[in-house]
């Protein structure tokens, strides 16, 4: 079964968005050691530029590179410092403030076993855990929940729901609920069907704008019981009030409510969200523009979730991860095009922070993946598969076998969380 | 078209105000027109006084040492392992800075229901959003109440150079639009840091807060206007705690000498430079061209008369820019009133109207903020400088989710006392249609009826 991408209309993304899938029981093995430990999977959908999210500033190629779209230590828009190399995008001041104070960690160069340049493909590889698209229907963290011995149910039955949509990602036979951020209860089918009537009466055009939310909510009913639905086109959808603005505030504010969920002494330890929105073909932005948008919203999620976290943030890893990286010199339209090797983002107060992890390639025109790529040097399975094994307590061969099936050369990658 | 005085009323009320109350369509009926005036006279119109909020120096003060604690707070943990698990977890509740936010965010609602018609709110917002902030950069979000309070309220009935010179210099803006790190490249502290240029602020200032889009002016003009407001900044924390975060201008910073913007030379003056140009640009026919445009498109019609937008224009030219006479010229106008009432309301504009109607108003300002959210439009955080949109076709994909939210309010007021017929009158008056009285009247219950009527398109639209 192929991962079915959904069109990101702004209804989608705020049904997609935010909505935390999480496990339904405890992992008993890490409780019985006498921790708690809390992971939260966050998958950036679109290929996140890693080059421009954590820029070595130090690799004396960089700046050929990106020219005047190079961010620097010392540019208009100054880098925040990680270490001697490598800098932060001065979006994220909250995840410098965490990598400073030890509570996160970069991989850099890292890539999933997936070498084309599809996103679907792509984020099927990296959500599924195998190393070619279309092989399982399901995702490596439902695999690696299956190998846990469950524990009691988590609590708060009654606020889960199913969701409808649900990331490959967590699919698969171990229990997963969804929670939906609180939103407001949605308004009863008859009081739509009265308004459809008096706007068809009086009103064309609310009445069509009407028309197309009940056409989507028949779609996303759909896929809930044939994940195969495929999305129709919807031409005459108008444009959403600035570019996904409400869905990046909605992103934080959903992300501190989930947290505060995944704290609570019999809420759910284990949870995936996903964000959107990283395909930064033309005008990317890294400084001002979008991109600085979606890491400044990715930041704010960050923080929120912290915040949200209260006590636990100590025992908790969120680890981000994006299907491939971008290519490393700059496009004719001020963006780049789909690459290879990217970053992993792992914060946390569980995390062994402070540093970049890179077995770094270098970005000279040799050294480039295919003569465009940054070149992947670090398997991403091995950092999940760290994390996995260290945090979570997932068997290692376990990892090896069920959760990343064939992977037994990638080895784990340790010393990733304290 | 023309209206009887109920219609009239309801219309000022809707299209000008931020919708009825209780009562105010029959309040208003003998002089709909003299309603509004009367709200521009009022001493002090547009000015929050409470004692519970802080000024934009104060609120920098307060975070920036908030910011310091919370790092050595954040520096302290690690090595301080606790023994309490989680369940020991409290919720900590809003930080400092959102509590900045989130109290003025209250006083503005607040503002915005108590207001007699709204007709200043209203004009408040416009100005707002025309001079906008967001609370997206974390370093704003405290300050965008104060902002609002500090650089667009008491200038909202004065002179539009006035604003002008209040917001471009406002911290909040200037650290929005990035001119606290713009430095003169020849300028001492350009020389010693190797640092320059940022545009950012000098190129919204022409493009989106006077001359307009296409206006004419070049990239030279930008770079030039840059080069004149560079200095305009804030006063650092450390050295001078008690004006931190202020604005100052900083001749060291500031690229020396004379330049030329929009072909007038001005001399090196320093901070009276930069100044000089803004009164210019205050004082420019595209601006007024502008202004006009947006506040006839905003008011009144996703494409307004162009009789309308002239008249603004030169109200604006003859009264340089006077933003009272610029009000009164907007009500004055036929075609204000007589545009078909096809305007959709904005998000914040509606929940608002329903809010004064239905007398709803949640204990936690953070329900508000939530729908508002929802429906795109969450407040003092536009996407981009441009500020929110004004199309009613950029809002109208939202219909759908102010279904829900109408709902939540419908639900939340309970049974009201009032019988169907009587809210009608009393949110719609004559404007309701004879579909839109039966679908109300004919709902299933009181709170399907409520809902219905926040949903009507005469409550939609204006």
């Amino acid at each position: 079964m192929m991962f079915e991408p959904h069109a990101p209309t702004r209804r989608q993304l705020l049904l997609g968005s935010g909505v935390l899938f999480a496990w339904a029981h405890m992992p008993r093995l890490a409780l019985a050691e006498g921790r708690d430990p809390r992971l939260l999977v966050v998958v950036l959908r679109g290929a996140l530029d890693g080059l421009a999210a954590v820029p070595p500033v130090g690799d004396p190629d960089w700046v050929r590179l990106r020219g005047d779209h190079a961010l620097t230590a010392d540019g208009a828009t100054p880098t925040l410092p990680l270490d001697n190399f490598f800098a932060l995008n001065p979006a994220m001041p909250n995840l410098h403030r965490m990598f400073k104070a030890g509570q996160a960690s970069i991989v850099h160069a890292a890539a999933s076993p997936y070498r084309e340049r599809s996103h679907f493909d792509g984020q099927d590889v990296l959500e599924s855990g195998s190393v070619k698209p279309g092989v399982t229907g399901s995702g490596w963290l439902n695999r690696a929940l299956e190998t846990l011995q469950p524990a009691r149910r988590v609590q708060g039955r009654e606020a889960f729901a199913v969701g409808p949509i649900t990331p490959l990602v967590v699919r698969g036979k171990a229990p997963v609920l969804s929670w939906t951020p609180p939103r407001l209860q949605p308004a009863g089918d008859d009081l739509t069907a009265r308004l459809l009537d008096l706007y068809r009466h009086t009103d064309p055009a609310l009445a069509r704008a009407l028309e197309e939310r009940l056409g989507l909510a028949a779609i996303v009913r759909e896929g809930s019981q044939d994940s195969a639905q495929p999305d129709p086109a919807k031409p005459g959808a108008a444009k959403p009030p600035g570019p996904g603005a409400a869905a990046r505030v909605y992103f934080a504010m959903a992300a501190g409510a989930a947290a505060k969920f995944m704290a609570r002494p019999d809420g759910p330890r284990i949870g995936a969200l996903a964000f959107d929105g990283w395909d930064t073909h033309a005008a990317e932005g890294a400084a001002n523009g979008r991109l600085a948008m979606l890491l400044g919203a990715l930041d704010a999620a960050l923080a929120a979730f912290e915040t949200g976290m209260g006590d636990a943030w100590k025992e908790t890893v969120v680890a981000m991860v994006t299907e491939f990286g971008r290519t490393a010199r700059i496009n004719g339209t001020a963006g780049t095009d789909h690459g290879t090797a990217t970053v992993a983002l792992l914060a946390g107060g569980a995390v062994k922070g402070g540093r970049v992890i890179a077995d770094w390639p270098g970005l000279g025109d040799a050294a480039l993946y295919e003569g465009r790529d940054l070149r992947p040097t670090t398997d991403l399975r091995a950092v999940i598969k760290g994390v996995l094994r260290d945090h979570v307590r997932v068997d290692a061969k376990a990892l090896s076998s069920a959760v990343f099936p064939g992977s037994d050369a990638v080895e784990p990658l340790g010393g990733l969380v304290l | 078209m023309a209206l009887d005085r109920g219609a009239q009323a309801a219309l000022a009320l809707h299209r000008f105000g931020l919708g009825p109350r209780e009562g105010s369509i029959a309040a208003i009926a003998s002089d709909p027109r003299g309603a509004l005036r009367a709200e521009l006279d009022r001493p002090n119109a547009g000015r929050i006084e409470d004692a519970n909020l802080r000024s934009s120096g104060e609120v920098a003060r307060t975070v920036h040492q908030y910011a310091i604690e919370q790092r050595a707070r954040a520096e302290k943990q690690p090595d301080k392992p606790e023994m309490a698990p989680a369940s020991a977890t409290a919720n900590p509740g809003p930080s400092v800075p959102q509590q900045f936010y989130l109290a003025d965010v209250k006083v503005r609602y607040g503002a915005a229901t108590g207001a007699d018609v709204g007709f200043v709110e209203r004009l408040v917002w416009f100005w707002s959003n025309h001079f906008c902030v967001s609370a997206e950069k974390s370093e704003v979000r405290p300050l965008c109440g104060a902002y609002e309070r500090e650089a667009i309220r008491p200038h909202v009935l004065a002179t539009f150079s006035a604003m002008l010179l209040a917001a471009e210099q406002h911290p909040a803006m200037l650290r929005y639009l990035d001119n606290t790190r713009s430095i003169g490249p020849d300028s001492r502290d350009g020389l010693r840091q190797k640092r320059g240029l940022n545009e950012n602020l000098a190129r919204e200032i022409l493009e989106l807060h006077t001359l307009g889009v296409r206006s004419g002016y070049s990239q030279d003009d930008v770079t030039r206007l840059a080069e004149a407001l560079t200095g305009w900044t804030t006063i650092p924390f450390a050295n001078a705690s008690e004006k931190g975060g202020e604005f100052r201008f900083n001749p060291h910073a500031h690229q020396p000498g004379a330049r030329t913007v929009i072909g007038k030379t001005y001399g090196a003056a320093g901070v009276e430079q930069g100044r000089a140009v803004l009164a210019d640009l205050a004082r420019h026919p595209a601006t007024a061209k502008h202004v006009a445009t947006k506040l006839a498109v905003h008011f009144v019609a996703d494409d307004p008369p162009q009789a309308l937008v002239e008249k603004l224009s030169r109200r604006f030219a003859e009264t340089e820019g006077n933003l009272k006479e610029l009000a009164v010229a907007l009500i004055d106008a036929p075609e204000s009133w007589s545009a078909p009432r096809e305007r959709l309301k904005r998000p914040g504009e509606w929940i608002v109207g329903a809010m004064r109607l239905s007398g709803f108003m949640p204990p936690d300002v953070r329900r508000l903020m939530q729908m508002q959210v929802m429906l795109g439009e969450p407040v003092w955080w536009p996407p981009a400088p441009k500020g929110f949109p004004d199309g009613s076709a950029a809002w109208l994909e939202g219909i759908a989710q102010r279904i829900d939210i109408a709902n939540e309010i419908a639900r939340r007021v309970g049974e009201t006392q009032r019988d169907a017929t009587g809210m009608v009158d009393a949110a719609l008056g004559p404007l309701a249609s004879a579909e839109t009285s039966q679908t109300v009247r004919r709902a299933e219950s009181r709170t399907q009826a409520l809902a219905l009527l926040l949903m009507a398109p005469e409550f939609q639209r204006r």
